[in-house]
């Protein structure tokens, strides 16, 4: 049984095609796209190429509005950065408690630069509140910075809708979309998205490139000035080989939504209702509703994630968790916290994150294993009564270690 | 993933001792959910020997601190209590063969634990101690909580100070930014405000006053710490041997069985990780395959 991957959402595989793309590019056509001889011929057609793939993807208008970066984490720190540079009476900006630390740590710098950040709440199934939204946009914001979908619980946030919002208030909206780009089809021609963020390596294109879309009109201070790249948006010698890889895996998510949106989500879904019924004290977390087809996060309650995942990987299957050791921190996952997830829970939340290279069968092997690793872990648990095979009837109550 | 140790590893696929002792009469429960760390310690005790006869683990929490509640058990069974008394975090990691510095935490936990158990046989209460705050500086695993109070106590107001009573921000110096955070805090609250030009204060005493060593000395200290650690590698049917020392550098040879090994560069971690602790000072651990030719030496001290 070869090993399986179920962490589609902390990276993917590169796809075969995508490889044999960008091969040519390392060692035959490794010109520099700005040179006029034979080794640069053709590398600015493929780049144009790419960017138009991209653009299909992403419903874009104009194929330049796609830049160029370096990844996900580059365009994030781009968009908000060219935000408060082109804007600079305007000091506050508006996020949610629940996005990727490529924005929250840039917002807490920024905080100690004097702006004010509004972090918008979720509920317990990790929803915002659109009235609270409404009553933070005004003239003083900067931009709105919303992820579309989030990358522990998969749930998706009405990201067109709160464009609308904003751009009706005069305020500049950014999503970094790095989760949903390739799992959900998009138009953003059709919306009100001024700057949106994707990272190649969520979508089967290799590791350090991404993408800033950049609505035509919509005033922008280069992050990295120097050479007239990407219409000196974004200078540096372009990343030939990933672009046109990147462009070749947009190609391949679009003709892949439908599957990913059908196939993908029924492994998924197949997964979870296994768990869930097999599994005592365990829940899914974020809203169930709206989620990405390719997520589950599930809270396992009692026992912590990290040793989950220790023999979940000895038993070949590999996915990722909340918990605050797998990190190294102290604490959960802030995204587990802002749903307000007990602490006996959240230490011990898994994601399952699937792509178009997984099988019906990989799920059936997760379900085989996942009862009897659970059941250990309780067995060793303090909060778990062995002798009844049952959390202790008020668990928080019968074990209360001094806190250290 | 973490690097773990064979040994981590072992406790915890096979946990030793997991489970309540039945009719215990000393019971240590330690931990903090929020860290996602809590153990229940049980003991049986004899009473007129005071030898722990029996001891289990319950725990909430990762893969090592699983391990160094395993491990921890196996340690105590058969000591006294004074004896037990004497187990501290270190010798729980050591018999682990290390620990990563973010998971240090849980061999303090497993300590606790067992001075709580103690505490409780005996009718007293357990004070804890200290206070666990986020890691700030990985070469030398301090925490925000220690740094901040040694700038209360100790009116420290530059990162150099912080490094100096300390040793936070010594080694690699990545966590300067989160040190100077902590110190502008904290200047903050006591009415000053940060200035990263500020001189710095005297060294304290004891840092001053140890003299710095000679560098025979200081091979001499390594060559001890690296003796001290051969028999657990040898159990394991490998060796290791001191080449040379270049500045912060210690090159060593692996033997045996660790040879190549896949767990070559864990042990060398863990090697690393306890000549930093004896010397307290930064020192890297390379293989002597990777030592630079004597010619490349000479140049780059000229350079
Ligand atoms: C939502 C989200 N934003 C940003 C990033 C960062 O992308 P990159 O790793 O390309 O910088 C990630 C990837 O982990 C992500 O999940």
């Amino acid at each position: 049984m070869p090993d399986i991957y179920l962490d589609n959402n902390a990276t993917t595989k590169v796809d075969r095609a995508v490889v044999d793309a960008m091969i040519p590019f390392f060692t035959e056509q490794f010109g520099n796209p700005s040179s006029i001889h034979r080794f640069a011929d053709g590398v600015a057609r493929a780049i144009k190429k790419a960017r138009g793939q991209v653009q299909e993807l992403l419903g874009a208008e104009h194929d330049s509005e796609i830049i160029f970066t370096s990844c996900g984490t580059e365009s994030d720190s781009t968009a908000i950065l060219s935000a408060i540079r082109a804007q600079p009476n305007r000091k506050e900006i508006i996020t949610t408690t629940v996005e990727h630390p490529a924005i929250l740590s840039l917002c807490e710098a920024l905080e100690k630069d004097g702006y004010t950040i509004h972090r918008l709440p979720v509920d317990k199934c990790g929803r915002l509140n659109l009235d609270a939204y409404q009553k933070m946009l005004s003239d003083q914001v900067a931009i709105v910075s919303v992820m579309w979908a989030n990358n522990e619980t998969g749930t998706i946030f009405p990201v067109e809708e709160m464009a609308e919002m904003a751009n009706a208030a005069g305020v500049m909206f950014h999503t970094d979309a790095v989760q949903a780009v390739g799992k959900i089809p998009m138009m953003l021609q059709d919306t009100k998205i001024d700057m949106l963020s994707i990272s190649g390596h969520k979508l089967h294109a290799p590791k350090g490139i991404g993408v800033l879309y950049l609505r035509r009109g919509t005033r922008f201070r280069p992050l990295l000035r120097g050479g007239h790249q990407e219409r000196g948006r974004r200078a540096g010698t372009e990343n030939t080989a990933s672009i046109v890889g990147l462009g070749v895996a947009c190609e391949l998510a679009m003709q892949h939504m439908e599957f990913e949106n059908t196939q993908v989500k029924a492994m998924r879904d197949r997964l979870e209702r296994g768990i869930v019924a097999q599994i005592p004290h365990c829940f899914i977390t974020g809203d169930l509703n709206n989620r990405l087809p390719n997520t589950t996060d599930i809270a396992f309650e009692y026992i912590e994630g990290e040793a989950i995942l220790m023999l979940l990987n000895k038993a070949g299957i590999a996915a990722s968790s909340g918990s605050a050791c797998t990190s190294g921190s102290l604490e959960p996952s802030h995204v587990m916290r802002a749903m307000q997830i007990p602490y006996t829970a959240a230490h011990g939340t898994i994601r399952f994150s699937f792509s178009r290279y997984n099988t019906l069968h990989e799920v059936d092997e997760v379900l085989k294993v996942m009862p009897d690793i659970v059941a250990t872990l309780r067995k060793l648990s303090p909060y778990w009564d062995s002798v009844n095979n049952a959390p202790f009837v008020n668990p928080e109550q019968a074990f209360q270690p001094t806190y250290a | 993933m973490w690097d773990y140790s064979d040994k981590v590893k072992d406790h915890f696929f096979n946990p030793k001792n997991a489970g309540a002792v039945v009719d215990a009469n000393a019971i240590g429960e330690v931990g903090s959910i929020s860290c996602g760390d809590a153990l229940r310690l049980t003991l049986k005790v004899n009473p007129d020997s005071e030898i722990i006869e029996d001891a289990g683990f319950q725990t909430f929490g990762c893969g090592s601190a699983i391990a160094s509640s395993s491990v921890l058990t196996e340690i105590i069974k058969g000591m006294t209590l004074d004896q037990a008394l004497k187990v501290t975090n270190q010798d729980i990691a050591a018999e682990l063969d290390g620990l990563p510095p973010e998971k240090m935490h849980c061999s303090v936990m497993g300590r606790e634990a067992l001075q709580a158990a103690i505490a409780n046989y005996r009718g007293e209460e357990w004070q804890d101690d200290h206070e666990e705050g986020a890691l700030i500086c990985k070469c030398f695993a301090i925490d925000a909580v220690m740094i901040e109070e040694m700038v209360w106590a100790n009116k420290l107001r530059t990162v150099e100070d912080v490094t100096n009573y300390t040793k936070a921000g010594g080694g690699c110096a990545a966590c300067h930014e989160d040190i100077e955070a902590i110190l502008e805090k904290v200047l903050k609250e006591r009415g000053e405000s940060f200035d990263p030009a500020a001189a710095p204060l005297a060294k304290p005493e004891a840092v001053a006053e140890a003299k710095p060593m000679t560098n025979l000395q200081r091979i001499k200290k390594i060559e001890e710490v690296l003796n001290s650690l051969r028999p657990q590698l040898m159990a394991d049917g490998g060796d290791v041997e001191l080449v040379d020392v270049v500045g912060n550098i210690a090159y060593v040879n692996m033997t045996g069985a660790c040879n190549g090994c896949q767990m070559a560069a864990m042990t060398i971690a863990g090697i690393q990780q306890r000549l930093m602790e004896v010397l307290g000072e930064f020192i890297r651990v390379v293989p002597a395959s990777q030592m630079p030719k004597l010619t490349d030496m000479q140049e780059t001290t000229h350079a």
